[in-house]
């Protein structure tokens, strides 16, 4: 055989798999909404940087005639490329090729370039679009599952992983998103669940549409499976793209820094908090304020919103920061909000990236749902993860730090190694209304003006305890600094913070309370 | 900057604090006491038998009804000796959660 006939065959063959499932079944994914796999990779990867690997790989099922089909690249794609510069490992399901369902040598494909991720210490990002495991093949497509999930959960806190939910994900197919770090969802595209609307319906007789039990905005807005919300696929990338250059490699490595900038001039710091405490502001016009460009990434908006967690950057290093929301239920800790931030700070520290806490908060939420839902152990996370962190941890306390939120939001006592706080902050063990009535309870009750001596009590709980200057007396503040003054006292913090080194005593791991 | 949005009051340790409130927060249910005498679905399925009729007195553990789910035939007893006052479902209905199905005096 000739060269030339040597690559004519190379090219039949290539031009063959690339086409997966055919122009059919290419042209029904395009209907959808939805772009092909290999069209999904070339976008969100920079141009020309896409490396295929395995594109030649068969299945080896015979059962059920599967011997005579052929399955194009066993329906994913698979290999290394670079996001602005920033090298990855990625792989996506193809849903043109049999559903993009999981037979073994499919999920060999994703644990071999899984492996090489952990390898060369590169971030891994999975395209999910998948009808689920292939049935013709039986338990070897449950195994393939199981060594994916393996393999994720060996890699946590190694490499950044992400999952993008294109499509169905659904049955065991949902836990290899769920143990990664960030899970991206489009709406109308995006679906996920263990048991679907079918057998809910056959099983409970409830019926829901595929979209109300597990569509993109359930998943962002209930269930707080995903991190992200975009309306297409292309607003899912841009994401995507911004949020790698805010982590990085992997665990041995720092993000890269970037050109530093200022606040825009528009957020103007000293005006953002209400001087009434009982009123509201938006805690992330404040972290606008302060952080450079005044650019803050947010993650899991629309999910417990009584907290705010995200990337941001100071001097162009990257921060995590994490601040309790007086605009949504007065920035209270419950259940949610405990898990969101306290898994958010998890990463950071896996990642070297500096913590930064903005507090303001009266407290735990009061009520029979929370304590039923078991708030004791979720708010225990958020205890859990600031205390187990090693990396530079700086808390600004901006108004209230009240009772077990104070301790709770990064304080000295679980290792904050900076912890500044505003001319307005209140640390104390309660709000002074509800401390006055407990202290001076029988003085009130005996009083001939119950109203007018508590209120006259309230005034002197607050003018004595109301204040950050007791928690500076005992040193449990480093410093009481001006708004103005905040930007420059964390630059400086993180900056002085680079080598800190701090030894915890050896084990296997801690027993958080999940 | 942030949208202007209406906002609500919500009081921690008598303080009451202008905030808004999360759709969670909106949608939950206020506790109830649990009140023997009323018998609800514990699981959703199918009533496939009813042992008991209106009037009828029975004794701790007596079978009152079968309740399918989950291709599992539970037997929901009487946790008291009293006396039925109504019967809510009937044979092959297919009932939710925490649906009422018997009342006793």
């Amino acid at each position: 055989m000739s060269i030339a006939s040597q690559m004519l065959e190379y090219f039949r063959r290539k031009s063959k798999a690339i086409l997966g499932g055919g122009e059919k079944a290419i042209e029904k994914q395009v209907s959808l909404g939805k772009l092909t796999a290999r069209d999904r990779i070339t976008t969100l990867l920079d141009q020309e940087s896409f490396h295929e690997y395995d594109l030649f790989v068969e299945h080896k099922c015979s059962d059920f005639n599967m011997d005579k089909k052929q399955l194009p690249a066993d329906g994913v794609i698979t290999g290394t490329g670079k996001i602005s510069g920033f090298p990855i490992c990625v792989y996506a399901q193809d849903f043109t090729v049999a559903g993009g369902s999981l037979g073994l040598m499919h999920a060999r494909k994703i644990t071999k370039i899984m492996d090489h991720a952990m390898k060369l210490g590169l971030p891994l990002i999975g395209i999910n679009d998948s009808g689920g495991a292939r049935i013709q093949e039986g338990v070897n497509s449950l195994a393939g599952y199981g060594e994916i999930f393996f393999r994720n959960t060996q890699a946590s806190g190694v490499i950044p992983q992400i999952s993008v939910i294109l499509g169905p994900c659904a049955g065991g197919a949902v836990y290899s998103p769920a143990l990664t770090d960030f899970v991206f969802v489009v709406d109308k595209i995006s679906k996920m669940f263990i048991t679907g609307p079918e057998v809910i319906k056959t099983v409970l007789g409830e019926e829901i549409s595929m979209e109300e039990l597990g569509g993109a905005r359930v998943q962002t807005e209930i269930s707080g499976n995903a991190h992200f919300f975009a309306h297409t696929e292309e607003e899912c990338f841009e994401q995507i793209k911004k949020l790698v250059t805010f982590i990085p490699w992997n665990n041995r490595k720092r993000p890269d820094p970037f050109p530093p900038k200022p606040p825009k001039p528009e957020y103007d710091i000293d005006s953002i908090i209400p001087v009434n405490p009982r009123q509201p502001y938006d805690v992330r016009d404040l972290i606008r304020g302060i952080c450079d460009d005044s650019d803050f990434f947010e993650i899991q908006e629309h999910w417990a919103a009584n907290i705010v967690i995200g990337f941001a950057r100071l001097n162009g290093e990257t921060v995590g920061v994490v601040g309790n929301q007086p605009l949504v239920l007065a920035g209270v800790l419950d259940v949610d909000s405990s898990d969101k931030a306290a898994r958010f700070i998890r990463f950071c520290d896996a990642f070297n990236i500096p913590l930064i806490t903005f507090v303001d908060l009266p407290g735990y939420l009061p009520g029979v749902d929370q304590e039923h839902a078991g708030v004791i152990r979720h708010g225990a996370k958020i205890l859990y993860a600031y205390s187990e962190a090693t990396v530079p941890k700086v808390t600004v306390i901006l108004r209230k730090a009240y009772g077990g939120g104070y301790i709770a939001m990064c304080s000295r006592h679980l290792g904050a190694d900076f912890v500044f706080a505003w001319p307005s902050a209140e640390i104390a063990v309660m709000g002074p209304e509800g401390a006055a009535n407990i202290i001076f309870r029988n003085e009130i009750a005996k009083a001939d003006d119950p109203d007018a001596v508590r209120q006259q009590k309230v005034l002197e709980y607050t003018e004595k305890f109301a204040n950050p200057y007791i928690a500076a007396a005992n040193g449990h503040v480093d410093a009481v600094i001006g708004p103005t003054e905040t930007r420059d006292f964390l630059i400086h913090a993180i900056e002085i913070s680079r080598s800190k080194t701090e030894l915890r005593p050896e084990r296997k791991h801690g027993i958080p309370p999940f | 900057m942030s949208d202007e949005k209406k906002t609500q009051r919500l009081v921690i340790d008598d303080t009451p604090y202008e905030t808004r409130y999360t759709r969670k927060f909106e949608q939950r249910k206020p506790w109830q006491p649990p009140d023997p005498r009323r018998v609800l679905a514990f699981i959703p399925g199918s009533i496939i038998e009813i042992n008991v009729e209106p009037g009828q007195r029975v004794r701790w553990g007596d079978s009152l009804l079968i309740l399918e789910a989950m291709k599992m035939k539970n037997d929901v007893t009487a946790a008291q000796d009293s006396v039925v006052k109504a019967v809510h479902v009937k044979k092959g209905d297919k009932v939710m959660k925490n649906q009422l199905l018997i009342e006793f005096e």
